[in-house]
């Protein structure tokens, strides 16, 4: 027996001895790596998901987006930093009186990928490649944004036709004005990409069944853009991975490849980055904020392009009231819910756009935090003991919403406070929240928000109140009018337009605008110059290592 | 032994089909739809109805399923609603991952299991006995995202031993002939690569491991407790057999029934425990994209990936009830 024990003990040595070993391979291994990292020219970012698609034309999430942004350009790009539409590969346009004309001035000597030339005929091609898609490739769920900017094919849509006047000059014609049709180009989903490429891989044919498309090759295996960065592979379910193009007009500076790593778990994202497995990710949970930081991470913020509101569903009464809303309004102590839910930096909003969209008004009426005022205004529309239901969304979040709960929390108890009695009712974001909200009648205060696609206050107001709907649960024609007006109007009509809209709008108190919290990156130190953009129009060429 | 194999074939069928309209039925049952997760926040109703009426989720519930079950028949699996890509390709391409890490999982519970409970039955009473037992319950009691998260702060951010996530260093440039990364490095002599695969492995293999490795413990505790103390033994021992024969032929080979039929039990186990797992580790198996299919509302993989993991599981008890034969000759003559 006692011989035996003695074995065993061998043994248990004899695991620890290799174990110990085997981290030391490990470790020198990670350590070799290391001494590698003077000439880093790989930059590893953690995604939250495979991209939907390769081809970004049949795209409309953020992670198809963040990939295509390296491989495909625009006519229009984004000023860096902002939201404002940019020349990108269109230096100038000119618009016609009438709004229906649009002719682009194109950058010359711009190659794709596959060496064919950008030029007028391939702007033309892809135009009419989006104007002409029938069955599954014109749906929603796979060409949302063209459906939504211009209305769908056909008859219903909002495209005339593209002329190549010369190689570098395309005119565009429009049956009706499309006054945000600029901003809307900077979009990844308007992409120029090769007509050469497109027919080769049968980018329109989405294959499958009737009722169950499939990507095409080109959406999984050949994109081809003008971007700075080129396709290699797709694991998916993995990574992504690019390489620089030798052929771009513009400059790349230290990163030579890109590797998009996919890691759902926001926890695990966190991880992978104190481990150094990837070099910076995004959707940095508030939580962890503070704790990156004081272990030397960097965190980068973006410019908050998105509002979360409290709506309020005027069938549910007397939420039709507008003293009620009004009191409502009043009773929300939105800096303490800023400070007690929402990441530093959030700014506190006061309308239904954030700051940096171009018809934010500085007068819109305010309705400041006065718990006083809110329980005589529940007392002159007679409601001292209201009961309201509150609809939250929970195991969700969103960049303006990242805790649902606990801003619910904040909130309902000011309501509390002024003598409103919550009625709370929690519901799972995926796949019933909003059915709920927006396809019901059956709620009453609830959380929501936005986040804006481009840099255009219909795209905020016009969305939420730009014809009746359930959510909101009101009819107003004169409001629905005023914000078509202002879509419609000049150009240089417009933002005074739309300023007296949001007056409107925040005077008749739909909801309460809460704030637009803003969403962080994380960063290894060494990562520098990460182009951070409002839009999410974040092009890694500029990016440079450290030493 | 052929005939239990055809006959056990044979009964999948009816298994699979009546497994077919549960699934059909459950998944339809749940609240949403693939068209609001499709579509987002600002999906007009009108919208969702064109989606629906696009993928055919707007006819009756019958005409859905005969034309699921005509296309299943024809080998069809349907197409993932989230991906647009074939559900068959997706399991197809992602099942390797599955594998090897249920693989590394069950030769830890395994490899630690069975003799630690063999220790602890034949000391009773011991400190390794009692630690054994402490052992069991931790490691079926902890969560595994909670291990998960420990095993990662101490060996990936801490001491930066292994990968916190992934399967393989996406920096390194493998090919990938079958899709198992470790035995891929081996087949084409990539060594760095099928290296920085195991090492991937090592993590959420012991995450999953642990609780099977519990059970097994437990198992074969009390499998040896009793087989050591049964009369065969007694009697072997008192003919002066060799102690290590005893303990091999007598004790363990004898105790190992029970312990195998678990060990194969707990093989569908591992493959709903990889959905935690895979989720946690961003391993890209096949429990991370059903994870994912179901907060989508992706009714064809749903139903897809549950089939093909249902034949997998039969499949495997299949085995593990052939290979009874091979450990008991009793079994082997009654077949």
């Amino acid at each position: 027996m006692r011989r035996r024990a003695t074995r065993l003990a061998g043994g248990v040595t004899l695991v620890t001895t290799l174990a110990v070993a085997l981290s030391g391979c490990v470790a020198s291994e990670r350590d070799a790596e290391g001494g590698e990292e003077s000439g880093k020219d790989t930059f590893v970012f953690a995604a939250s998901a495979d991209p939907g698609s390769l081809d970004p034309a049949f795209a409309s999430d953020g992670e198809s987006f963040r990939v295509a942004r390296q491989m495909f350009e625009g006519l229009v790009g984004v000023e860096p930093g902002t939201a404002d539409p940019a020349p990108l590969l269109a230096e100038t346009w000119d618009i016609s009186e009438d709004g229906l004309e649009y002719t682009f001035h194109l950058k010359e000597g711009v190659k794709f990928h596959d060496d064919t030339d950008f030029d007028a005929e391939a702007v033309c091609f892809n135009f009419d490649r989006w104007a002409n898609w029938t069955g599954l490739a014109a749906s929603e769920s796979l060409s949302y944004y063209y459906t939504h900017v211009f209305g769908g094919q056909g008859e219903n849509g909002k495209y005339e036709s593209c002329e190549a006047s010369d190689a570098a000059t395309a005119v565009v014609k429009l049956k009706s004005p499309l006054p945000e049709l600029v901003p809307a180009l900077s979009l990844p989903s308007f992409s120029m990409q090769s007509p050469a490429a497109l027919e080769e891989f049968k980018a329109d044919e989405v294959g499958g069944a009737e009722d169950a498309p499939e990507l095409s090759a080109y959406a999984t295996e050949h994109p081809v853009g003008t971007g700075p960065y080129t396709f290699e592979e797709w694991k998916t379910g993995e990574s992504i991975t690019l390489n620089a193009f030798d052929g771009y007009w513009g400059e790349i500076a230290d990163v030579k490849s890109i590797v998009f790593t996919v890691i759902a778990e926001p926890t695990a994202r966190r991880q992978a980055l104190e481990a150094g497995d990837i070099d910076g990710y995004d959707l940095v949970a508030p939580a962890d904020v503070d704790a990156l930081e004081q272990a030397g991470f960097q965190i980068l913020d973006r410019d908050p392009f998105n509002i979360l509101y409290l709506g309020m569903n005027q069938k549910a009464k007397p939420l039709d009231d507008p003293l009620v809303r009004q009191a409502i309004a009043h009773a929300i102590d939105k800096e303490a819910l800023v400070a007690a839910a929402l990441p530093e930096g959030t700014e506190v909003a006061t309308q239904f756009v954030p700051s940096i969209v171009s018809g934010y008004s500085e007068d819109v009426p305010t309705y400041e935090f006065d718990q006083d005022k809110a329980r005589d205004l529940l007392a002159e529309a007679g409601q001292e003991n209201l009961e309201l239901e509150f609809n939250y969304p929970t195991d969700i979040s969103r960049p303006y919403m990242p805790d649902p709960a606990a801003i619910f929390e904040a909130i309902s108890a000011d309501l509390e406070e002024v003598g409103i009695t919550v009625t709370a009712t929690p519901e799972p974001w995926s796949p019933t929240y909003l059915d709920t909200i927006q396809g019901s009648e059956k709620h009453g205060l609830h959380l929501l928000g936005w986040t804006g696609d481009y840099n255009d206050t219909y795209n905020f107001i016009g969305t939420f109140f730009g014809a009746e709907s359930s959510e909101w649960g009101f009819n107003d024609p004169d409001l629905f009018k005023s914000l078509a007006d202002a879509r419609y109007a000049d150009v240089d009509q417009q933002e005074e337009l739309y300023k007296a809209a949001n007056e409107a709008v925040m005077e008749f108190l739909p909801g309460v605008p809460l704030a637009s919290p803003v969403p962080s990156l994380a960063f290894t130190d060494v990562v520098q110059g990460y182009p951070v953009s409002p839009v999410q129009d974040e092009v890694y060429n500029v990016i440079t290592f450290s030493e | 032994m052929i005939r239990l194999i055809v006959q056990r074939l044979l009964l999948l069928i009816p298994l699979l089909l009546g497994l077919s309209v549960l699934l059909f039925a459950w998944v339809r049952a749940l609240p949403g739809g693939p068209a609001t997760a499709l579509l987002g926040e600002r999906a007009t109703p009108e919208a969702i109805a064109r989606i629906n009426t696009l993928y055919g989720f707007d006819q009756p519930l019958y005409i859905q399923y005969f034309k699921y079950l005509t296309r299943l028949l024809q080998g069809d699996f349907g197409v993932s609603t989230r991906t647009a890509r074939p559900v068959l390709d997706e399991f197809i391409t992602r099942f390797p991952a599955t594998i090897e890490l249920t693989v590394v999982a069950l030769i830890i519970a395994i490899g630690i299991g069975i003799p630690l409970g063999y220790v602890a039955a034949r000391r009773a009473g011991s400190i390794i006995d009692h630690s054994s037992v402490v052992v069991s319950l931790i490691g079926v009691t902890v969560p595994v995202f909670f291990l998960a998260f420990i095993l990662k702060y101490v060996f990936a951010v801490e001491l930066g031993w292994f990968p916190s996530t992934g399967r393989q260093d996406p920096t390194i440039n493998a090919t990938h002939p079958t899709n198992f990364y470790v035995l891929d490095g081996i087949l084409t002599g990539e060594w760095d690569a099928a290296w920085d695969a195991l090492m991937h492995l090592v993590l959420p293999g012991i995450a999953l491991g642990t609780i099977p490795l519990a059970i097994v413990a437990r198992m074969t505790r009390a499998a040896v407790s009793e087989v050591q103390n049964a009369d065969y033994v007694r009697t072997a021992r008192a003919k002066g057999i060799k102690p290590a024969r005893l303990r091999g032929d007598h004790i363990l080979k004898n105790s190992m029934l029970p312990v195998l039929t678990t060990i194969g039990l707990q093989v569908g186990l591992l493959l709903s425990g990889a959905v935690l797992t895979e989720t946690v580790f961003a391993f890209a198996g096949i429990g991370s994209f059903l994870a994912e299919a179901v907060f989508n509302a992706d009714y064809p993989v749903m139903q897809g990936f549950v089939l093909l993991i249902a034949v997998v599981y039969a499949l495997v008890n299949l085995f593990v009830d052939v290979s009874y034969g091979l450990i008991d000759p009793r079994l082997r003559r009654q077949q």
